[in-house]
């Protein structure tokens, strides 16, 4: 299967998960809200430009605002994730070029502390943007703050989840053009 | 002039980022001010369709519920039949219409089912499927077989968006329904199974199960709608109110149809009382 064609389907799925099983999940506290759709932008292939990925970003979260009527608001937490993801890229990334060896971020390809740090700088920020934008409308600074702490730890633990279940197979490449 | 050029492609990225935050973060403050946003229509038709889709599915698990509901409901209304009332006096027989004569219609009702409905959110809403062209305009009200559900904030070609109970931005003057007192009911935002009244003042003789209904005053339900039933009383140390904390009557968490409130003499109300304050003015 082609790269672009998965990556479509895995937009439609999350978006799909997201909307009908997560958000709909009754909720254990307030502070919990299960976000796993994220992942979406965390799983893109490294080849993509910033530009691009800024704009698919934008479009991913857009899409999930229109099916639970917060225009805006996860639109603007996912333009920041993927904005800042090739940084933290760079930044954890071994001396290797496993960007240019691989085609996605995985454990495999990274390693499990450099994906694991990757996951939960990308988590952190996302939620801590999101919950800042809608404490801005209502509620207090515990809020905030619990909310985030609640929401990341469930975030972590459902990307640990999907990633043990589906376990993304990544093939060396040698001969990269 | 040169610079300028230069600056854009060296920071073009960055820009290009600020630029989507500035468009995602506009959409966001403009819809939480009027709860309007560009394509909100077009996409509620398409997600709509969607929600429609997994309802068809989901609607067969809350099947019973539902039913007990409606009958409930059906319960209720039968019990106000004239038949089930007798007057001791057999000699006279005072047939009492339903409706009287004079009488000039004020709510119409509309049925929807319900698509969409989340209760574990910061701000919940409901999908209704029955849009513009079946008669649903922004702010009707929406009841349920329980109780008041919440008000119609946006509306497509066939469905509509109902701003919950539970979102922080609703509000409806509610009244005590023993002794008539009104007061405002809102979401805190804390809970979905709690909902909170103010401005309920301490001359007031409330306690723990009282009912609350819909008041006269507003106008976006009919009067004597049920609201929920007083969970505790908090006594506000800082002015002479209760706050009162209610459990709604509507369960949010399986609500299957509704009923669109269309208030017939809301544009005449309204008309005379702008026309008021310009006068006064």
């Amino acid at each position: 299967m082609s790269e672009l064609l998965k990556n479509i389907i895995r937009y439609v799925l999350f978006i799909l998960i997201q909307v009908f099983i997560l958000s709909r999940m009754p909720a254990l506290h307030r502070f919990v809200t299960p976000y796993l759709y994220y992942l979406f932008i965390l799983w893109l292939p490294f080849s993509l430009s910033r530009m691009s990925l800024t704009f698919i970003g934008f479009v991913f979260g857009l899409t999930l605002d229109y099916f639970l009527k917060t225009p805006g608001l996860h639109a603007a937490a996912c333009t920041l994730i993927a904005y800042v993801r090739p940084f933290v890229i760079g930044m954890l990334i071994s001396q290797e070029g496993a960007d240019k060896n691989y085609i996605a971020p995985s454990f495999v390809s990274m390693g499990w502390a450099p994906y694991g740090t990757y996951v939960l700088v990308l988590t952190v920020l996302h939620h801590s943007y999101l919950v800042l934008l809608e404490w801005m409308n209502f509620g207090s600074f515990m809020y905030f703050i619990g909310k985030v702490v609640a929401s990341t730890a469930v975030s972590l633990l459902l990307v640990l989840l999907t990633e043990v279940l589906f376990y993304r197979k990544q093939k060396f490449r040698t001969n990269t053009i | 002039m040169r610079n300028v050029f230069l600056f854009i492609r060296r920071h073009f990225n960055f820009l290009f980022f600020l630029v989507l935050q500035i468009i995602s973060l506009s959409f966001l403050f403009r819809y939480n001010k009027s709860h309007e946003a560009a394509f909100l229509s077009v996409s509620t038709e398409v997600t709509g369709r969607l929600d429609e889709k997994y309802n068809n599915i989901e609607y067969y698990f809350q099947l019973k519920k539902t039913n007990e509901a409606l009958v409930q409901e059906n319960l209720r209304l039968h019990q106000q039949l004239v038949e089930n009332f007798e007057a001791p006096d057999s000699n006279k027989r005072l047939f009492r219409d339903t409706i009287r004569v004079d009488s000039v219609r004020k709510w119409l009702l509309m049925e929807a089912k319900v698509v969409n409905n989340t209760i574990a959110l910061p701000s919940n809403y409901l999908t209704i499927h029955r849009g513009f062209r079946q008669g649903v305009r922004p702010n009707m009200g929406v009841a349920g077989p329980q109780g008041i559900v919440g008000s119609v904030i946006n509306v497509s070609e066939n469905f509509a968006v109902v701003m919950s109970v539970l979102h922080p931005h609703f509000a409806v003057v509610a009244a005590l329904k023993k002794g008539g007192e009104n007061g405002t009911v809102f979401w805190d935002g804390i809970s979905p199974s709690f909902i909170s009244m103010r401005n309920i003042s301490r001359s007031a003789n409330v306690e723990v199960g009282d009912t609350v209904i819909t008041s006269q005053v507003t106008s976006l339900f009919p009067a004597r709608i049920l609201v929920g039933t007083v969970a505790e009383i908090v006594p506000d140390n800082t002015s002479n109110f209760y706050n009162l904390k209610l459990r709604p009557a509507t369960n949010f968490s399986n609500i299957e149809y509704a009923y669109v409130l269309d208030n017939l003499q809301l544009e005449e109300q309204k008309r005379l009382e702008d026309s008021t304050r310009k006068k006064v003015q």
